[in-house]
């Protein structure tokens, strides 16, 4: 297993660093100076393939302090907001569910489960887990953590009129029973040795037995509901009677949602929030510009891909698809699309974060040659060739144009159809030959291949199929040697890469931006803002 | 309070019931055609038929729209307008205290505008001509064709991120004291009163300028009379039916056109209520926000009529 730094996946930059380097980069510095720049200040960190992908100031530990208050924006609110764990869509609700309430397990860097409420964990040929819970935890109104609480939490996703979003998730919890007061047994359908991952995701947290009013949140978690109105704010305020008996260190949250970007940025700027999340790569010099304020870059997997649909002309000719894939210039792509903050991908789903991630197969580069023999080979250099892109695939028109203009060096015509982001996924997506679509990264790699890309799945986005991958997927989910495991992933890895229909070029760094006094954030892979659980850790240096 | 204002009042409230009427099977109607519907939001990629099926049954979206509408009209008449199909909670809770802020930033805005677009109409009436009415017209010109957006963000711009005089936020007036609260809401009001104002202030003086060309203000003039009293006792009473009608219809816009403003400084109001409402198919939000928008607008117009009916002495003494 490949195993990275937490300089090297996230970055926590001064200001003062980054534009120390932006300046030379600009000034033309060369790629020795500026590694040297770096040493000097003090960096640490494995570097990748870009020079600002792996730039990151090793903070030493302190001490955290207790007491403050900070606001903090994400970047959507509205009225759907929700306080119910099942029903969380976005990283909205994700921080809320995190402040007020924990899961069995938490997933840690790398996306392993922790145990948080349960004690252990222990399985039976990976269909039969048997639960125990911790001692003495207690709810926010006193109430004390039993079995009967974690068998309604879970059995609750199963039941249709609650519309869960993790109802097929769920679904493979055959028999979810109290075998004690303090232990559950969970009988799955088949084998998952995923289980104590897909708990220790956010649809999972624990609510109390019976609740079906979410006005407010009862969780065990580190802060109590203060407020919550739905698309306007939420105020927690931290729970002296939180079980693990350290953190949180903050006296308040006071978390809201500012939709657009720039407000978002000003709204840090001007000194009326403390942490803002997602901003745009475009606004990340004027962040770092002024004084006072840093971005935390979290590489977590997220990508914007190439969708070929295999059962559609051109893209049923195999030298077609491998020629579009030699035609992406990723370093251009990361560098003009994505300022940088990006990561070169290699043509499959899990990126270097991942636990899963295969370092053994060899980069697909920018291969104009290749691309032209392959895309001749397919006929496709003679006609013009419609890629749609839209705004709701992130990204995905300038990474267009970048592949237009590759494409025009070869001679090749690529006309790029831009449609409106309104009804993009059931419109287009997946529906015309050559489109764009955008993925998140998914709490397990069996889930991610579950999804997109086994042949039945209904996401299959370039209609793929493969036996071989198929049986791999099957047997993975039930393997419980880890190494085996790993080594059933890096075949399935390889597999995409070389055969399916999407061209994932790079995968889409997140970007949050804080004000310098807020400490103690770190990378965590399942999302921005720490995994949307910053509020238990960060504390503010007065 | 004469006869024409009592039959003005009750023709406009039986036909305000009409078009509220109206607009709620219209909207109703449309959102019913809007592609997807409120289950399937609520699931997003999850959304199995099977699980869609049996959400919209849990919901009671599995009943025939008119049965729905019927009961939801049912429910309104009784002052009851329903649940939010999102989140469960009232609508009235929903739309009470997000309401009671749109007013809040329409009234002030509404009390610093009027007066200024009035003054503005009304000077460059009096000198229309002069190098001020030229200058005023041009500027005002200038201000309504720049977008509200980029007044609102260069305003945070400077005011909050360079100078730090003014928050970027507009937060909710409640739990603030007026100082914090006019703090945070100059910006917005800035902003909107860029919009209306420039106007109000040009129909104020087409209107103003309209009734001075009139042979009865020549009369007037040939008495000797002061240009200010010209205007102020023998002009403006007649130029108020039409003002009042511009101001009405601009501070109709207050209540549900101020979304960009909303927006950018995140002010918790109606009109982002509603946006969020259509995106979510959360028809009984959406609901209540047309009627609200459009009751206000009507209201408005309403006052605007009576205005000019009180100020006409020819009406006012039917």
């Amino acid at each position: 297993m490949s195993k990275t730094t937490d300089a090297s996946s996230f970055a926590l930059r001064s200001a003062e660093d980054r534009h120390k380097v932006l300046n030379a980069l600009g000034g033309g510095a060369s790629r020795r100076e500026v590694l040297g720049m770096l040493g000097a200040l003090g960096a640490a960190g494995a570097f990748g393939s870009g020079l600002l992908g792996g730039l990151g100031t090793a903070f030493a530990a302190e001490t955290p302090k207790k007491g403050g208050r900070i606001r903090v924006a994400g970047f959507s609110s509205s009225t759907a907001d929700t306080l119910d764990p099942a029903k969380q869509a976005l990283s909205t609700d994700y921080v809320r569910s995190t402040m007020f309430y924990n899961g069995l397990t938490s997933l840690d860097e790398r996306m392993a489960p922790q145990l948080e409420l349960a004690e252990s964990i222990e399985h039976d040929g990976a269909t039969v887990w048997t639960i125990k819970l911790r001692r003495g935890v207690q709810f926010h109104d006193g109430k004390t953590l039993t079995a009967d609480d974690v068998v309604y939490s879970l059995n609750r996703h199963k039941d249709p009129a609650v519309g869960s979003k993790a109802k097929t998730l769920a679904d493979q919890m055959e028999e979810i029973k109290a075998t004690g007061p303090l232990e559950v047994t969970i009988r799955l359908t088949g084998p998952n040795a995923d289980l104590p991952v897909i708990l220790g995701t956010y649809h999972f947290k624990i609510v109390k037995d019976g609740t079906t009013d979410f006005t407010t949140a009862i969780g065990t978690g580190p802060f109590t509901c203060k407020e919550f109105q739905p698309g306007v704010r939420s105020i927690a305020t931290r729970n002296g009677n939180f079980w693990k008996g350290v953190g949180p260190w903050l006296d308040e949250v006071e978390y809201f949602g500012i939709s657009d970007n720039g407000a978002r940025v000003n709204a840090l700027l001007s000194g009326d929030v403390d942490l803002i999340a997602a901003i745009d790569p475009r606004s990340s010099r004027q962040v770092l510009g002024t004084d006072g304020f840093a971005i935390a870059e979290t590489k977590w997997g997220n990508y914007t891909n190439l969708v070929m649909r295999m059962d559609q002309a051109p893209c049923n000719n195999p030298d077609f698809v491998l020629g579009m894939k030699y035609l992406f210039d990723r370093e251009l792509m990361k560098k003009s699309v994505f300022r940088g903050f990006a990561e070169v991908a290699n043509d499959q789903p899990l990126a270097s974060s991942n636990r899963y991630y295969s370092p053994d197969i060899p980069q697909r580069p920018y291969d104009p040659e290749k691309a032209k023999f392959h895309l001749k080979k397919a006929g496709a250099l003679d006609s013009t060739l419609q890629v749609v892109a839209s705004a709701a695939a992130k990204s995905s028109v300038e990474m267009a144009v970048v592949l237009q203009q590759a494409a025009q060096k070869i001679g090749m015509k690529i006309d790029i159809k831009q449609v409106p982001a309104d009804g993009y996924w059931s419109n287009y997506w997946m529906k015309v030959p050559v489109g764009f679509g955008n993925v998140n990264p998914r709490p397990t790699a069996d889930i991610l291949f579950n999804l997109f890309f086994k042949s039945d799945a209904t996401w299959n986005e370039s209609a793929w199929k493969d036996g071989r991958f198929d049986q791999l997927l099957a047997a993975s989910r039930a393997e419980t040697d880890e190494a085996k495991r790993t080594q059933m992933y890096h075949d399935m890895q390889l597999l995409i890469h070389e055969n399916s229909g999407i061209g994932i070029p790079v995968f889409i760094n997140n970007l949050d931006a804080h004000s310098s006094r807020l400490k103690g954030l770190r990378p965590m892979s399942s999302g921005g803002l720490m995994g949307y659980g910053f509020a238990e850790y960060v504390w503010l240096d007065t | 309070m004469n006869a024409v204002i009592w039959k003005l009042l009750l023709t406009r409230l039986a036909t305000a019931a009409g078009t509220l009427l109206f607009v709620a099977t219209t909207v109703f109607v449309i959102t019913t055609m809007l592609p997807g519907d409120v289950a399937q939001e609520i699931l997003g990629q999850n959304a199995t038929p099977e699980a869609v099926a049996a959400l919209r049954s849990a919901m009671g979206l599995d009943q025939p729209p008119l049965e729905r509408f019927l009961s939801w009209l049912g429910g309104l008449m009784v002052g009851n307008p329903g649940v939010s199909l999102v989140n469960g909670l009232p609508v009235a809770t929903l739309i009470g205290e997000r309401l009671s802020n749109s007013l809040v930033l329409a009234a002030i805005t509404a009390a610093v505008s009027v007066p200024v677009a009035l003054l503005i109409g009304i000077s460059s009436a009096m000198l229309r001509g002069s190098l001020y009415d030229r200058v005023v017209g041009a500027a005002t010109i200038f201000v309504v064709s720049v977008p509200e957006f980029l007044v609102a963000s260069l305003a945070v711009l400077v005011f909050a991120v360079k100078l730090h005089w003014l928050p970027a936020l507009a937060q909710a007036p409640q739990g603030h004291d007026l100082l914090d609260l006019m703090r945070g809401l100059a910006m917005p009001i800035v902003t909107l009163s860029f919009v209306i104002v420039a106007q109000m202030a040009r129909m104020t003086r087409a209107a103003l300028i309209d009734t001075l060309s009139a042979p009865y203000i020549e009369m007037a003039r040939l008495k000797g009379a002061r240009p200010i009293r010209i205007v102020l006792t023998h002009a403006l009473p007649n130029a108020i039916g039409p003002i009042a009608n511009a101001v009405a219809l601009s501070l109709s816009f207050l209540l549900g056109g101020v979304i960009i403003v909303e927006t950018i400084f995140n002010y918790p109001g109606i009109a982002k209520l509603m946006v969020d409402g259509v995106a979510t198919r959360d028809f009984p939000v959406v609901q209540a926000c047309a009627l609200i928008f459009c009751a206000g607008y009507l209201l408005l117009v309403m006052l605007a009529d009576i205005a000019a009916i009180l100020s006409n002495p020819r009406l006012r003494h039917q």
